[in-house]
């Protein structure tokens, strides 16, 4: 099967996701042709073809027209994403840390929050990182200005793992504008996070 | 955290993605009429950051402006954005902003709320710089915008120009790159919430705190990265300071996720812009992987300092810098001039 998609008129990104939203719906062996009418649209087009591992081809026709024909392959012949090895990712797959209170163990909170302030510290020491990091009711203060965490958090962000603070939690205490690191999330997702884990660890 | 109106569906470019090129700017200034004044220690000559004009001998005064279109649709944190991306350039002369004009376009579309939120954010990056917004301009059109005109001091031998770099000068950056490209994926509706409330973060943060850092070291150069991406600007840095900069492509920080979205050709405009501008005075020395380039040439939004310091400084330099900032990397270094004003090694 062969189909067009027009987009000429079109401001980057726009070209890229309808070719994405059209490769999708097509299967192997068919040609896509996208019509753009400049030179960027063109490039970032057969970018995205060489992600994806399709063999494509881009004419200019005029100044304000250009097409880029790529032939779709099946889904298992996607270039290798693995290529670049500049970072190396070191989290866990599945590995879900929960904090969910600013203080570790029950007893004295001023060990307690020390404890907490150590077990963040220790995670970034770790050979394998967790995936992600919820922070949950106190748990919210962690990921807040003011927080001795912080810091260890923000380290553990700029390695890849995703740190979700839940925003009733930081709604009740008045953090909501304090957030310093990672993003906000709601119950639905604690749970699916929750779900999804293959191994959850509490302090 | 919710809004009405996508405010980023009302611009048709991403924040410094709308940036006029480097190279067509300059054919436009070419051949106007100015006064020379022995005073204007930086003017537009320079292609710096901001100009610097001499008041007394221990004070000179630092003018820049800078506005772009949406690039978040939350009002508050694009006001923010906007703001910290325009007192950055007084950070990057290694001065303190003290006096900002709000420059601001609203459409038709929006609701008064709107436009207060993202003063609202504005006025709060001007009271974190310690600066004061005194007033402002505001017109109604089609695509919206919003920055400031900002004035800051400096001492007169203090100021940092993009083009002092020296042989044997570190390159120090502190923020990591990738942000236009992934505010283009936004646009597309491809990066996930957590990553962009990231993104978003780190382009609300000042350069404050890397410029009161800075300060306390024998920086040579400085510059913000910005619009023309890191080549662009460092580009401009090479031959300003007539020196070669070497970049050491695996030790740039970038947002991880930028990668996998440059090679899936979400890509903007402003970074293809960027390499026609750069790229003659580029040479690359090793291989490098497209996306990889692209994040290069990706324009940033309220980018990171990039410093140039001795070797010597460097060091303790970067140390201190990282206890509060800990994305901060030491990049590459300067040389006398060679083959080429940029390597990426």
């Amino acid at each position: 099967m062969e189909r067009t998609i027009d987009c000429r008129g079109m401001a980057c990104p726009l070209p890229v996701v309808n070719a994405k939203k059209a490769s999708e719906e097509l299967q192997a062996g068919d040609i896509l042709t996208v019509l753009v009418d400049n030179e960027v649209a063109v490039q970032n087009l057969q970018r995205f073809a060489s992600h994806k591992g399709y063999v494509s081809t881009g004419e200019k026709k005029s100044e304000t027209e250009y097409t880029v024909v790529m032939t779709i392959t099946g889904a298992g012949t996607a270039a290798p994403e693995e290529a670049i090895a500049c970072h190396q990712d070191t989290r866990r797959k599945g590995m879900l840390v929960v904090l969910s209170a600013n203080t570790m163990g029950n007893g004295d909170p001023k060990l307690g929050t020390a404890l907490m302030k150590a077990f963040v510290f220790a995670l970034t020491k770790q050979d394998q990182l967790p995936d992600t990091i919820l922070c949950y009711n106190s748990g919210a203060y962690l990921t807040c200005e003011g927080s001795e965490s912080l810091e260890d958090l923000q380290l553990l962000e700029s390695e890849g793992v995703t740190i979700l603070t839940c925003g009733t939690c930081l709604d009740f205490y008045g953090l909501r504008e304090k957030v310093a690191v990672g993003g906000v999330t709601n119950m639905y997702e604690i749970v699916e996070r929750m779900e999804a884990a293959s191994q959850i660890i509490r302090p | 955290m919710e809004t009405q109106v996508k405010l980023t569906k009302l611009a048709t470019c991403a924040g410094c993605g709308a940036k006029m090129g480097a190279g067509t700017l300059t054919k436009m200034l070419e051949g106007f009429k100015t006064h020379s004044d022995p005073r204007l220690i930086v003017g537009y000559d320079k292609s710096d950051d901001a100009s610097v004009y001499v008041l007394s001998e221990d004070q000179a005064l630092i003018q820049t402006t800078d506005f772009f279109p949406p690039i978040v649709d939350d009002p508050y944190l694009y006001g923010k954005i906007a703001a910290t991306n325009a007192l950055s350039d007084v950070y990057a002369m290694g001065g303190e902003p003290k006096l900002a004009l709000n420059i601001l376009c609203a459409a038709e579309s929006m609701e008064d709320k709107t436009i207060r939120e993202i003063l609202r954010g504005g006025y709060d990056a001007a009271y974190e710089a310690g600066a004061i917004i005194t007033g402002g301009h505001t017109i109604k059109g089609t695509e919206p915008f919003y920055g400031l005109a900002v004035s800051g001091f400096v001492h007169p031998d203090k100021v940092l120009t993009n083009s002092g770099a020296r042989p044997g000068d570190v390159l120090l950056l502190t923020k990591p790159l990738g942000v236009g490209i992934l505010t283009t994926a936004a646009k597309a509706g491809m990066a996930e919430g957590a990553v962009m409330d990231r993104i978003y973060r780190q382009m609300a943060t000042l350069n404050k705190t890397a410029r009161d850092i800075m300060v306390q070291y024998p920086v040579h150069s400085c510059t913000d990265v910005t619009g023309f991406g890191l080549l662009g600007h460092s580009y401009e840095m090479a031959q300003g300071s007539g020196c070669t900069l070497h970049i050491q492509a695996d030790q740039v920080p970038y947002h991880p996720e930028a990668l996998e979205f440059a090679d899936m050709g979400l890509v903007p405009d402003g970074a293809y812009r960027n390499r026609d501008y750069a790229q003659p005075g580029v040479r690359v020395c090793r291989e490098i992987p497209l996306a990889l380039e692209d994040i290069f040439y990706d324009p940033q939004t309220s980018g990171g300092l990039l410093i140039a310091l001795p070797a010597e400084a460097a060091e303790a330099c970067l140390a201190e810098l990282q206890k509060q900032i800990p994305q901060a990397a030491r990049i590459g270094y300067v040389t006398e001039l060679q083959d080429a004003a940029i390597k990426l090694e």
